[in-house]
């Protein structure tokens, strides 16, 4: 429903002009073919007043409910209806209330035809104008929305480049390499080669595709492994991949964020070595992925604890899944738990033969 | 001879600030820190004139250990990102220098100090007033009391009190002094939470039980912990506002 056009102060004014010459002509005509002043202006008012009802009424009903294309029949047949209506009304008032004289009768009877025509002309234009004025506004608030839609899309697409290229980690891994390039030319080399595959990993996959566990994992072990040449001894994993989650599928990218940020909090929230604890298992067909971080619980802002990065995670899960409940945290004691769920497809069974195998992609680094 | 001293939490970019220091040999340098606990301590030990500062570092950062010094030296800034929008304080540091950074740019920063050595006293106070006002910054305040350090989220905060040169914040762990001014922290501290209800006074105001008349003009702010706190009249007007009454 846009808004009536009488909230518009011109359209008001040009509106009772209209009708003002409209019921002056209605009279002086009247007069001209001999009907006297008097009688002449009572019908205009009566006739004039019932018809600006009626159109009022017409475009209210416009207002609340435009019609289509191919409701036009309809709409027409509504005019004619209407017309009708009002012709009949204004005949009985008219004969009541003007003149009872029996060439006013004659008169009334003969004009009947010219009435309902310059009715049915006057309730048309207005219909016309009504549905123009609507649809116009009902085109503008659709273009609107969509340059709405299109900016929003525009901001998450920037808002997901910026988090790819990640500029803190990006220049600071950069420092790293050109510390070491002088003292540690192989280990330099080895951190290039790192954080260009991670680089690429970031680039190359779309957020829609999903991957398997073993190889998100892959991609997450390059960024630990380029956070531990920056931290040094600081930073240590601990990593226990249930074998029957490997195959696992999962939205491509999921899991370093929420790495990210147990990084980032257990380095900063604390001094001295920060262990950092993934474990994967699968619970009611769902794949959960926990990781662990210490933090001192008096000094950790309490926003800290659902971070920007957090933030990005869980509503990606909530568009992906249509669930708030999949990335949950929680504080036990000095470790900070972050959970992330991501519900299996009903028909992808995991299978069991593969969880004999010794566990291999268990690991334990420094 | 110029003593020198390096902070920053990543060992890497500690090494190649201390690669380049090697062709100053007028630069001595005395210690390297990994984190602003170490830096605060290793400042006072040794005095330095210089010192290469990170700014993200664990605990607190390179601004809060600043403000924890009573005579800060001169600061080359070191720093990945400039998410500080560090160059709002180009006209208080040395220098600053963007990571990755080579020799030829270090030298550089290490030269106009050279050239102007400044005071870096009034330099950095003047640094921490700007640093102040970055949203970053006002969600705790850092303190030191004796000789350990004590991070207080604002929110922990139940007034703060005028005395002499320092200011006392008073927590449910006592109070614990700050030299700093008290419009210092009027500008600090979001509006909409604290309210200087006294020249000598900054309330948090979801400490306040009731607000009882006083004397004539004057009014008493009575907290949870019991304390009551005077409200002079402009203070009240504040206080109203920000209640909603």
């Amino acid at each position: 429903m846009s808004e009536s056009p009488f909230s518009t102060r011109r359209f008001v004014i040009i509106f009772s002009i209209c009708w003002l010459v409209l019921m002056v002509d209605h009279a002086l005509l009247l007069y001209w073919i001999d009907v006297s002043l008097k009688s002449a202006i009572y019908d205009s008012i009566i006739s004039n007043t019932i018809l600006l009802g009626a159109c009022l009424l017409i475009m209210n009903t416009i207002r609340y409910y435009l019609p289509g294309r191919e409701q036009y029949m309809n709409l027409i047949i509504m005019c004619l209806v209407l017309t009708g209506f009002w012709l009949a009304l204004d005949r009985w008032l008219l004969g009541i209330l003007v003149d009872d004289s029996y060439e006013y009768e004659a008169f009334l009877n003969k004009s009947m035809v010219i009435r309902f025509s310059i009715g049915i002309l006057v309730v048309g234009i207005v219909t016309m104008l009504a549905i123009n004025w609507h649809s116009w506004h009902e085109q503008k608030e659709n273009e609107s929305r969509k340059s709405d839609a299109e900016k929003m899309a525009r901001e998450a697409e920037l808002y997901k480049l910026r988090q790819q290229l990640q500029p803190h980690f990006l220049f600071n891994s950069l420092n790293s390499i050109n510390a070491l390039i002088v003292s540690r030319p192989v280990e330099a080399r080895k951190m290039v080669q790192q954080l260009s595959d991670f680089l690429r990993g970031t680039l190359k996959k779309e957020e829609t595709q999903w991957v398997s566990l073993q190889e998100e994992f892959q991609y997450l072990q390059l960024y630990l492994d380029i956070e531990k040449v920056r931290f040094g001894n600081r930073l240590s994993t601990q990593v226990e991949i249930e074998e029957a989650t490997t195959t696992v599928k999962l939205p491509a990218l999921l899991l370093q964020p929420v790495v990210e940020n147990a990084i980032k909090f257990g380095l900063y929230d604390t001094v001295g070595e920060t262990v950092i604890g993934i474990k994967t298992s699968i619970d009611n067909n769902e794949l959960v992925v926990e990781v662990t971080n210490p933090f001192d619980p008096e000094t950790a802002a309490p926003q800290k604890g659902t971070g920007f990065g957090l933030k990005s995670v869980q509503r990606r899960l909530y568009l992906l899944f249509g669930r708030a409940d999949l990335l949950q945290t929680s504080a036990q004691g000095e470790l900070f738990i972050t959970k992330v769920r991501v519900p299996q497809p009903v028909a992808h069974p995991v299978e069991k033969d593969q969880a004999i195998n010794k566990n291999e992609m268990t690991s334990q680094t420094n | 001879m110029s003593k020198v001293i390096i902070i920053d939490d990543e060992p890497l970019a500690r090494s190649i600030v201390k690669e380049y220091l090697q062709t100053h040999p007028e630069l001595e340098l005395l210690a390297e820190c990994g984190d602003g606990f170490e830096g605060v301590k290793a400042i006072q030990q040794f005095q330095p004139d210089l010192i290469f500062l990170d700014i993200q570092m664990p605990k607190i950062n390179g601004f809060e250990m600043l403000e924890l010094l009573e005579k800060p030296p001169s600061v080359i800034f070191t720093t990945a990102f400039d998410e500080y929008a560090i160059r709002a304080f180009e006209s208080h540091a040395v220098d600053y220098l963007l990571k990755p950074f080579n020799q030829e740019r270090f030298d550089r920063a290490v030269n106009k100090w050279m050239e102007s050595p400044r005071n870096g006293e009034s330099d950095t106070k003047e640094l921490l007033e700007t640093a102040a006002q970055s949203p970053a910054q006002n969600n705790r305040i850092v303190v030191k009391n004796g000789s350990k350090i004590k991070i207080i989220p604002v929110h922990d905060i139940f007034y703060l009190e005028a005395a002499d040169d320092y200011v006392k914040i008073h927590t449910a762990e006592g109070y614990f002094l700050k030299n700093k001014t008290m419009s210092y922290f009027e500008q600090l501290l979001d509006a909409a939470h604290f309210v200087r209800s006294h020249r000598s006074y900054i309330l948090n105001v979801q400490q306040i039980t009731r607000i009882d008349p006083y004397e004539k003009d004057s009014h008493v702010a009575v907290l949870r912990t019991g304390a009551r706190i005077p409200v002079s009249r402009g203070g009240y007007g504040k206080l109203k506002q920000v209640l909603g009454l």
